[in-house]
């Protein structure tokens, strides 16, 4: 009986994540700081740009990963958020709004509506069905914005130009758009870091070991669940926000089932359930791309291949990989 | 009005009858297998363009889609032989990331072996005529042919499931998987066969629309979708929920389309509803389905008790 009570009430085993410490990230993000200098110096501005998309789609990659690593909620629909961040600004620019401190507030707002309602719909199923209708609402979204002629439709909306902040014209260059963004990817890692950390992070992670036990010692699982599917939202939202912004273009492609796949794939390439694993994945995932794109047209059948590949080698994605290898040296 | 409503309607039973036969391999694989495969898609894609393929070099849509069927057949046994039986057991979402891989592979695969712009098969001359009705209705004769096809499909399938040895294992495996191989039954045999039997459906319905879509590299990830919806509407692992669901869809999407304005038209001004059944109608069939979900989370027709 005591073994079975010290079971309920101890903290959930740690997962091996090999890019968890604070003090590496840290490092990470002050050599970051220095990225945009150094390219100028190297005479390679693209990178800035790469390192901006890269950013990007890791603080979606961090969202994400809130709700599946950390809630065990396999969410097929999160391009969705990202979408609707983006046509956000969009919309507000093509009505004449263009600060973002009007933007990011309506457009992380909108995000959390959107996934307050369809989560809490979402959250009614399990498993299979959880992945499908998720899946169901990111098509919702997708088709709403295609036939949305007003704006753009199919063919997307071009912006007037980059969001101002506070009336001023602040992210036109490319480097200072990565600044915001870097300032953004840092704040979102410190709070999510916190929010894992507080009681409501440790509910999540106890409903996602084991909800039936956390039901027993007066947990429901469902307001946990449904608050970490809004925060993810309304984060991914930012994410969108920012993608908008560097593409100075929103697209219904952005909304893309196959997106939200990719989103998947970067936070298990990374390493689940840790915080800077989405990050490196998103950025490992965009440097592949890079990197076989310009090799080949044909890159996402070697992107596929890599893919099939590390899910029969491995599992726990590079992190676990890299594990395996290292126990094996 | 009754005519556009009839030809509607045909169109939504034959768009339902194509998606249950894709359905059908999808919702015993799930089932049965309780495997995720997302690259199911890309075996209609797959079966479109061998048809297309075979038809071409024997001038000829039945031989074409004669040898179609046993080649699209052994593409989805290697398929099972090289990657699948690998995500037996796993993690859903290793499965789901796998079979994500598998679609990049087969997508750009096929974009490498027959080129990135769409094929074209034509209607075969003995179904190219069109049927008379009632009235002045007339319909494409191919598109009967699809609708009669389906049925005959829908019924061979039933008689598999509910009247053989193989069936009442495919059953007992979709409601309680442990419980089968330990009676002693060779629980990966039946696996390969159901596998294969899945492919070769999916391979079937991307044959069979090939004359009238174009085959393209894309086809497969819009049809998996639309799959999934009807899987989910009818119950994961249910046959006849996927075929109800299958109706479902695909008359409510058909209707929805021609309709949906016409009756906004009744609550608002004409260009307002015609702008807003444009952009409800794409979006009815998973407005339905989280409908179904939120009243039946488990579907219209759960084949598992627990789930």
């Amino acid at each position: 009986m005591t073994a079975l009570v010290a079971r309920i009430t101890a903290e959930p085993p740690r997962r091996r994540a090999a890019f968890s410490g604070a003090g590496l990230a840290g490092l990470v993000l002050a050599a970051l700081a220095a990225l945009p200098v150094a390219a100028e110096a190297a005479g390679l501005p693209f990178l800035v740009v790469t390192a901006t998309r890269m950013m990007i789609f890791g603080l979606a990659a961090l969202s994400l990963d809130l709700v599946l690593g950390y809630g065990a909620m396999v969410s097929f629909g999160h391009a969705a958020f990202i979408g609707l961040g983006a046509y956000a600004v969009g919309i507000l620019d093509a009505h004449g709004i263009r600060d973002l401190a009007v933007q990011a507030p309506v457009a992380a707002g909108m995000c959390a509506l959107f996934a307050l309602v369809t989560g809490a719909i979402s959250l009614r199923t399990r498993g299979v069905y959880f992945i499908m209708i998720t899946l169901a609402f990111g098509q919702m979204a997708y088709f709403f914005m295609v036939s949305l002629a007003a704006y753009g439709g199919d063919d997307g909306l071009p912006l007037s130009g980059r969001s101002t902040l506070f009336g001023m014209r602040l992210i036109e260059g490319d480097p200072a758009l990565f600044y915001l963004v870097l300032a953004v990817l840092a704040v979102a890692l410190l709070v999510l870091r916190r929010v894992v950390a507080s009681r409501f992070g440790r509910v999540l992670r106890g409903s996602r070991d084991n909800a039936v036990r956390m039901q027993a010692i007066g947990f429901s699982p469902l307001p946990y669940r449904l608050t970490a599917y809004v925060i993810a939202g309304a984060v991914a939202g930012l994410a969108g926000v920012l993608l908008a912004n560097q593409a100075e273009f929103v697209s219904p492609a952005y909304m893309s089932w196959q997106r939200s796949g990719e989103l998947i794939v970067m936070v298990v390439l990374g390493g689940m359930g840790t915080l800077v694993g989405p990050v490196v994945g998103a950025a490992a995932l965009i440097a592949l791309e890079e990197v076989l794109a310009h090799y080949s047209d044909h890159w996402r059948l070697g992107l596929g291949v890599m893919l099939v590949a590390v899910v029969l080698l491995s599992r726990g994605g590079l992190a676990g990989l890299a594990a395996k290898i290292g126990r094996r040296a | 009005m009754l005519n556009l409503f009839l030809i509607q309607a045909l169109n939504g039973v034959q768009l339902g009858i194509l998606l249950f036969l894709v359905a059908a391999g999808l919702t015993l694989i799930f089932g049965v297998m309780d495997l995720i495969n997302l690259a199911h898609g890309a075996l209609y894609m797959i079966g479109a363009y061998l048809a297309a393929t075979f038809t071409a070099a024997t001038g000829s849509f039945g031989l074409g889609l004669l040898l179609a069927l046993p080649a699209t057949l052994a593409f989805g046994l290697a398929l099972e032989f090289l990657v699948v039986r690998h995500l037996y057991g796993r993690d859903h979402l290793d499965q789901v990331l796998a079979t994500f891989g598998l679609i990049l592979i087969l997508n750009e695969g096929v974009r490498i072996v027959w080129g990135a712009a769409p094929m074209s098969v034509p209607v075969p001359d003995a179904l190219s005529g069109s049927v008379h009705l009632v009235g002045t209705l007339h319909y494409p004769l191919y598109r009967v042919a699809i609708i009669a096809a389906g049925l005959a499909t829908a019924l061979g399938l039933h008689l598999l499931v509910n009247h053989t040895r193989l069936g009442m294992r495919l059953r007992a495996g979709a409601s309680n998987g442990p419980m089968v191989a330990a009676l002693g039954i060779d629980i990966r045999r039946l696996f390969l066969v159901v596998f294969g039997l899945g492919a070769m459906l999916a391979g079937f319905a991307g044959a069979m629309v090939a004359p009238i879509l174009s085959v393209d590299p894309g086809m497969g990830d819009s049809v998996l979708i639309l799959t999934f919806v009807v899987i989910v509407i009818g119950g994961v692992g249910s046959v006849r929920g996927a075929f109800v669901a299958g109706l479902l869809v695909g008359l409510a999407d058909q209707l929805g389309r021609t309709f949906g304005p016409i009756l906004l038209r009744s609550v608002m001004d004409a260009s307002a509803a015609s702008q807003t059944g444009r952009t409800l109608a794409p979006m009815l069939i998973y407005i339905l389905m989280a409908a179904v979900l939120f009243f039946r989370p488990s579907g219209l027709f759960p084949a598992r008790g627990s789930r």
